[in-house]
């Protein structure tokens, strides 16, 4: 997936400017930045929630698929209800097929009758993410997706976007997380006040600030000092 | 958008608490407004205590006798009468509910209504004692009302009594004829005969004699009393109905009270419904972080609009079909007009839909949109009910023009038209409700750039 010379501006404020950055597939990518920084409004504009006021993303938002950080399902239905319906709306071409898949990718098959406000925040989070697999895109975006989730739903929720990364699929995700991102991500992308600061390895952002920092957090933080942020 | 909406239905489904009360609150304002104007042959209890001796019940007038029981019966016309003994058990009934009202007849009315027939006295005059419930204002304006009315019938009928009395005596003074005092019969000569018998006198005595003078003067006389008389009769006729009341409809059909609220219970339901099915469900797609999830791909902001304000018309037509229907046990709907008034209730409902969908875009909130929706329904609504001729010229101009943006207004029109055959028919309020449906889902539409 390539992302070419993104700007966005809402009314004077510039929330992006002139983003550009690659995704291979099967490639994590994480965005990390300070609040404010633009990094929802990034996956959205690749997500096709926003539109761009110039620069282009190469997949349009139907090779897309969307998690955004609150789970957007609907608590009255049950998961497979709720996978159901969204089969549907994107035109699966076998939704109970896609159901059957999402249902046994995200381990809730014994749930799949329960209603979605009768689940733990992770396994919501998993339907969550499970409906952006639906139409089985080739990207999935994932805006901040443990943010909610006690450190055993988190490493559970890990296992299972690691999987699909190892499946082919690129996901690109947001956190504030900066320990997440060092863990998980193949590569990073630095963003502060819309600006692209970064984009590399882990290393590579070690080694930008002399390499002598006690830890990858510790060495964010002193890059975006040296960056004036 | 038919998964949108079936989504919504079983959203609702499992919500069976919200269900129930919008469906029970259909139910209920048409059973209360069912007892409210229940059909007319209903009657009310009202307790009813007579004083009255059954000695004194008759009224003396000249020779005749009149039963004064055969007038109080008029009171009883149009209430349900409870029979009491005593003015401490009528006060009980009262106030224990049994009855709205008690009419209390005194044991001195007759004397007092022979006193005002004969002339004879200046005292107190005949008075009827009604005691009232007023724990409820409404219910105790409507009695009065209705006793009120029976009581004019009742005078009407005495005063009618009187006259046809009176204008026998006239009738005896100006032909002649037999009159019965104290028991003994006289035949009385009469005016006319007076009048004859003086004019042949006249033919035969010499025109020089010294008697024709006066007996000319005793014949004119006669005769001025006779034309004069004559006329009294009318005139008599007259006092107990001087005014007479000519009804003519010179704008509107003519729609009655009943059938009028029939109307108003119902726009008003179609309105709560529909505001707060289109704008709640609406803001609850916010609210679920749907929105965007929808509309960046699968669906479009029209047709979540769209199928909201369906939603919004569906659920108010079912919740106020079912208030018709309890109406309908209680007082006559005009079933043979059902196209018409589900029509009105279609074309309604999806403006009553749109304009929720207005309000849930703008307040992207499922609160703040159920009490925006009352907040400005319930003005709207009252403004839709000042009738012209109440205010000055230019503020009733005003309060049509604000009336026109808002729904109310047209459904209510549009309603009457389908139930009642009321002016201006339905053609024009339900044209009115199309525009507003469009506009305010245009409204909403601009609402949702801003919304997720």
């Amino acid at each position: 997936m390539n992302v070419r010379g993104v700007t966005k501006r809402f009314g004077d404020r510039v929330a992006l400017r002139d983003v550009s950055f690659e995704a291979a597939d099967g490639e994590l990518v994480a965005v990390i930045g300070p609040n404010g920084a633009g990094k929802t409004t990034l996956l959205s504009i690749v997500g096709g929630l926003l539109r761009a006021d110039a620069g282009e993303v190469s997949r349009p938002p139907r090779e897309v698929g969307w998690v955004p950080q609150q789970a957007a399902v609907y608590s009255k239905l049950s998961v497979a209800e709720n996978l159901r319906l969204f089969a549907r709306l994107e035109k699966c071409a076998d939704p109970e097929a896609a159901v059957d898949r999402m249902l046994e990718q995200t381990g809730l098959r014994d749930r799949a009758g329960d209603e979605l406000g009768t689940l733990s925040g992770g396994n919501r989070q998993r339907v969550n993410i499970a409906v952006g697999l639906l139409a089985d895109p080739p990207v999935l975006l994932l805006d901040e997706p443990s943010s909610a989730l006690d450190p055993r739903q988190r490493e559970r929720l890990w296992e299972f976007i690691l999987g699909l990364a190892s499946g082919g699929t690129t996901v690109v995700f947001s956190t504030h997380d900066v320990g997440e991102a060092e863990r998980h991500a193949d590569r990073v992308l630095v963003l502060a006040d819309g600006e692209l600061l970064f984009a590399g390895t882990p290393d590579e952002l070690e080694a930008e600030v002399g390499g002598d920092a006690r830890d990858f957090e510790a060495a964010f933080v002193r890059f975006l000092h040296a960056r004036g942020h | 958008m038919r998964w949108l909406l079936l989504k919504d239905l079983q959203i609702l489904r499992r919500s069976p608490l919200l269900v129930a009360l919008l469906l029970a609150y259909g139910g209920l304002v048409g059973a209360l407004l069912g007892f409210a104007v229940q059909r007319d042959d209903v009657k009310p209890k009202v307790a009813f205590l007579n004083e009255v001796p059954s000695s004194a019940v008759g009224i003396k007038i000249g020779s005749q006798q009149i039963d004064a029981s055969k007038y109080a019966n008029r009171l009883f016309e149009s209430v349900d009468p409870i029979r009491v003994k005593t003015r401490a058990e009528a006060i009980d009934t009262v106030r224990r509910g049994d009855a709205i009202a008690a009419l209390i007849i005194p044991p001195d009315l007759t004397r007092r209504l022979q006193s005002v027939i004969s002339l004879a006295g200046t005292g107190a005059p005949p008075t009827v004692e009604v005691l009232y419930n007023e724990e409820n204002p409404l219910k105790t304006q409507a009695v009065e009302s209705r006793i009120k009315a029976r009581l004019a019938d009742a005078n009407k009928a005495i005063s009618q009594k009187l006259t046809q009395i009176s204008a026998g005596y006239l009738g005896i003074l100006l032909h002649g004829g037999e009159f019965s005092l104290l028991g003994q019969k006289f035949s009385v000569l009469g005016l006319q005969r007076t009048r004859d018998v003086v004019q042949q006198t006249l033919r035969r005595l010499p025109n020089d004699a010294p008697q024709r003078a006066d007996l000319e003067r005793v014949a004119n006389f006669a005769q001025l009393a006779i034309d004069n008389l004559d006329l009294s009769k009318p005139v008599l006729a007259s006092i107990g109905e001087p005014l007479h009341v000519k009804r003519t409809v010179v704008a509107g059909k003519h729609v009655s009270a009943n059938a009028f609220y029939i109307a108003l219970a119902a726009s008003v339901t179609l309105m709560i419904i529909g505001l707060f099915l289109g704008g709640g469900m609406l803001a609850l797609e916010r609210e679920e972080h749907a929105f965007g999830r929808l509309v960046r791909g699968p669906v479009s902001r029209w047709e979540l609009l769209v199928e909201k304000v369906l939603l919004g018309a569906i659920a108010a037509l079912a919740a106020t079909l079912v208030e018709l229907v309890v109406i309908s046990l209680f007082d006559d709907l005009r079933w043979g007009r059902i196209a018409g008034w589900m029509a009105a209730l279609l074309i309604g409902g999806l403006a009553f839909g749109a304009v929720g969908t207005a309000f849930g875009a703008l307040t992207r909130d499922v609160r703040a949109t159920t009490l925006l929706a009352i907040l400005v329904a319930l003005p709207f609504a009252f403004l839709a009910l000042i009738p012209s001729g109440v205010v000055a010229g230019w503020v009733y101009d005003i309060v049509r023009i604000v009336s026109a943006i808002f729904p109310f207004k047209p459904a209510l029109q549009a309603l009457n038209a389908g139930l009642n055959d009321a002016d201006p028919g339905l053609a024009r309020p339900l044209a009115h409700l199309a525009i507003l449906a469009v506009a305010y889902t245009a409204i909403a539409r601009a609402g949702l750039r801003r919304f997720a």
